[in-house]
């Protein structure tokens, strides 16, 4: 086994992901084509944690689908390393929205689900790794318990462990700490911090909120409204490690206004929309 | 041994069960027995459940014996059945303690077990395969609704063609009630599981045997158990109908052969074992389910 060149070893290489010019339009029966994403291009460089900012309904999630390798670009490239995505792959590990945890399984069995894959490491090996994770965001008393049994910050944090046992080259997080109350948020953002500064994987985290963008991210993208596409790029060269006292930074007040500048521009596009020509919005969604 | 003794005796088997139940939802709660079992005789709920019955048996006892309504007074009361069921010598020679009772039991449950087994065996794959795959679904799932439909009864006379004899034959429209019933829910079970599920098993790198075991077969389970059960009703009800045309045993077949020969309290004893078989075949359902996903069973975390 050792000899053979196993391809899924796991291998710490950060990977870069690059999105060049994608297109994606949904047809729907008895509504206008919508023009989800238009001429998108950016990158995330390699062991960055990008975050894509914009108003809800942009297109952000089905940017996410696409470079998951879920959803395939009408146009464009999503390349990996110069490669380009034609699916879902294990170098890509996709954090969801709602918690993608499998019910039926222990928290132990879903982090190690993805390494015993074909191919992948042996049992005990997958189950130390695992252990070492879920050790670091306070889980592992927990590893024998089924999901529901968690509550609703423990099952995102496990949903992390799952994803960066795999060693991905880039981790796609679409809105990950969504409907978390304040509290667990802030505790998950920092988790995700230390988590960041450990492993220093290649990450992509989506969020419609400007805090949580500027509290992680070394570079945050802004889309813009239908169509979608990457309207500025803004540098965060806030220090790291970073804690809750950077809010009140001049910096972070300085790079918090350029953000949502861009991004109020964008989000009063929406209601004007909305006054003309009808729920635009509310059709491009559902043929997401 | 008399009837009134043995009735005796099952009220106090099901007065010991409820207070060992009572016994255990004290230790629960940390109060005293006395205490729960007051609570519990006094809830409201206890008190309409055993007012249901109650009211049942005695409108029975009304309409049939001392209101004698017409229409109604041919059909024999309540006290008349239970006596004749627990007496040791019958009038019309079936109760607990005849052989023949048993024996009609036997087939009965035999039968529908078989059948409920096999529609189980057949339905729960072609179930997950027509979830699984869309060509098979395609390919079949017209044909199954167009089936369906058939009412099982219609099947007796070309199943008793087909096969060797009366006893496939009831077993075989037995089955097949069982079996599409047990096929769609499980369909539904995996056309139920949430896209993201399979969604992060794809991206963790999983091939199509851990995709379909880990992910799609628990995923339907809920949906496959409620299927089950009502497998098992449905079961039951197809194959008392196919006894009372094609068998020369079992409760369906005690029930119509009773009828034919007016004795009517033994159509009553046997639409009652048929109550009490019927409620514990689903209960054991139930129990293997609560089993098997124990994950779905919230309990305080840290625990």
């Amino acid at each position: 086994m050792a000899n053979n060149g196993n391809k899924n070893q796991q291998n710490q290489q950060k990977g870069e992901l690059i999105l060049e010019n994608v297109n994606r339009v949904f047809r729907m029966p008895g509504a206008p084509a919508c023009h989800a994403l238009k001429n998108c291009s950016f990158t995330v460089p390699r062991g960055s944690l990008t975050v894509l900012v914009g108003p809800s309904g942009c297109g952000k999630s089905t940017l996410a689908n696409i470079a998951a390798g879920y959803d395939h670009a009408d146009s464009g490239k999503v390349l990996l390393d110069g490669k380009p995505v034609t699916g879902p792959g294990r170098d890509r590990i996709m954090v969801f929205q709602e918690t993608a945890l499998w019910p039926w399984m222990t928290v132990m069995k879903n982090a190690t689900f993805g390494p015993t894959m074909l191919g992948g490491m042996n049992k005990s090996e997958a189950e130390d790794r695992a252990i070492a994770l879920l050790d670091k965001v306070g889980l592992k008393d927990f590893r024998d318990k089924y999901p529901a049994q968690l509550s609703g910050g423990m099952q995102r944090r496990a949903e992390l462990c799952r994803a960066l046992v795999m060693s991905p080259k880039v981790m796609i997080l679409d809105e990950p700490f969504r409907g978390l109350d304040v509290m667990t948020r802030e505790l998950m953002q920092e988790y995700l911090l230390t988590l960041y500064r450990e492993t220093g994987l290649t990450m992509l985290f989506i969020t419609s909120e400007i805090e949580e963008a500027l509290f992680l991210g070394d570079q945050i993208l802004v889309m813009t409204n239908l169509p979608g596409t990457i309207k500025t790029t803004v540098e965060v060269d806030l220090p790291r490690p970073r804690d809750f006292s950077v809010l009140g930074t001049e910096r972070y007040r300085q790079i918090k206004s350029e953000v949502m500048e861009s991004l109020y521009e964008e989000g009063a596009k929406i209601f004007a929309k909305l006054d003309g020509a009808g729920d635009l919005l509310g059709s491009c969604r559902a043929g997401s | 041994m008399n009837p009134y003794i043995v009735l005796g005796l099952l009220l106090m088997a099901v007065l010991a069960v409820g207070a060992w139940q009572q016994k255990k939802k004290a230790r629960l709660y940390e109060i005293s027995w006395g205490h729960q079992l007051r609570k519990t005789l006094t809830s409201r709920s206890f008190l309409l459940q055993m007012g249901g019955f109650v009211a049942f048996v005695v409108i029975w006892e009304l309409t049939v014996k001392v209101f004698s309504l017409p229409w109604f007074n041919r059909l024999p009361g309540p006290w008349e059945c239970l006596l004749e069921w627990l007496s040791p010598d019958p009038a019309y020679g079936i109760s607990i303690y005849t052989e023949d009772y048993y024996t009609h039991i036997i087939y009965s449950t035999y039968r529908a077990t078989t059948a409920f087994v096999l529609a189980t065996l057949l339905g729960v794959p072609m179930g997950l395969l027509m979830g699984w795959s869309r060509k098979f679904y395609d390919y079949s799932f017209p044909l199954v609704e167009l089936i369906r439909p058939i009412p099982p009864l219609a099947w007796v006379p070309l199943a008793i063609l087909i096969l060797p004899g009366d006893e496939p034959a009831v077993i075989f429209v037995t089955f097949l009630v069982a079996f599409f019933v047990t096929a769609l829910n499980t369909l539904l079970g995996v056309e139920s599981i949430d896209e993201s599920f399979f969604r992060a098993a794809r991206c963790l790198g999983a091939d199509k045997r851990r995709l379909l075991f880990d992910v799609v077969l628990p995923g339907a389970m809920p949906f496959i158990f409620t299927g089950l059960q009502i497998s098992m009703g449905a079961a039951w009800f197809s194959l008392v109908a196919g006894e009372m045309i094609a068998a020369q045993y079992g409760l369906g077949f005690l029930i119509w052969d009773s009828y034919s020969l007016i004795q009517y309290p033994v159509i009553v004893i046997g639409m009652a074992t048929l109550g009490v078989i019927g409620w514990i075949s689903s209960a054991a359902v139930r129990s293997v389910g609560r089993k098997l996903m124990a994950w779905r069973e919230r309990e305080l975390y840290g625990s």
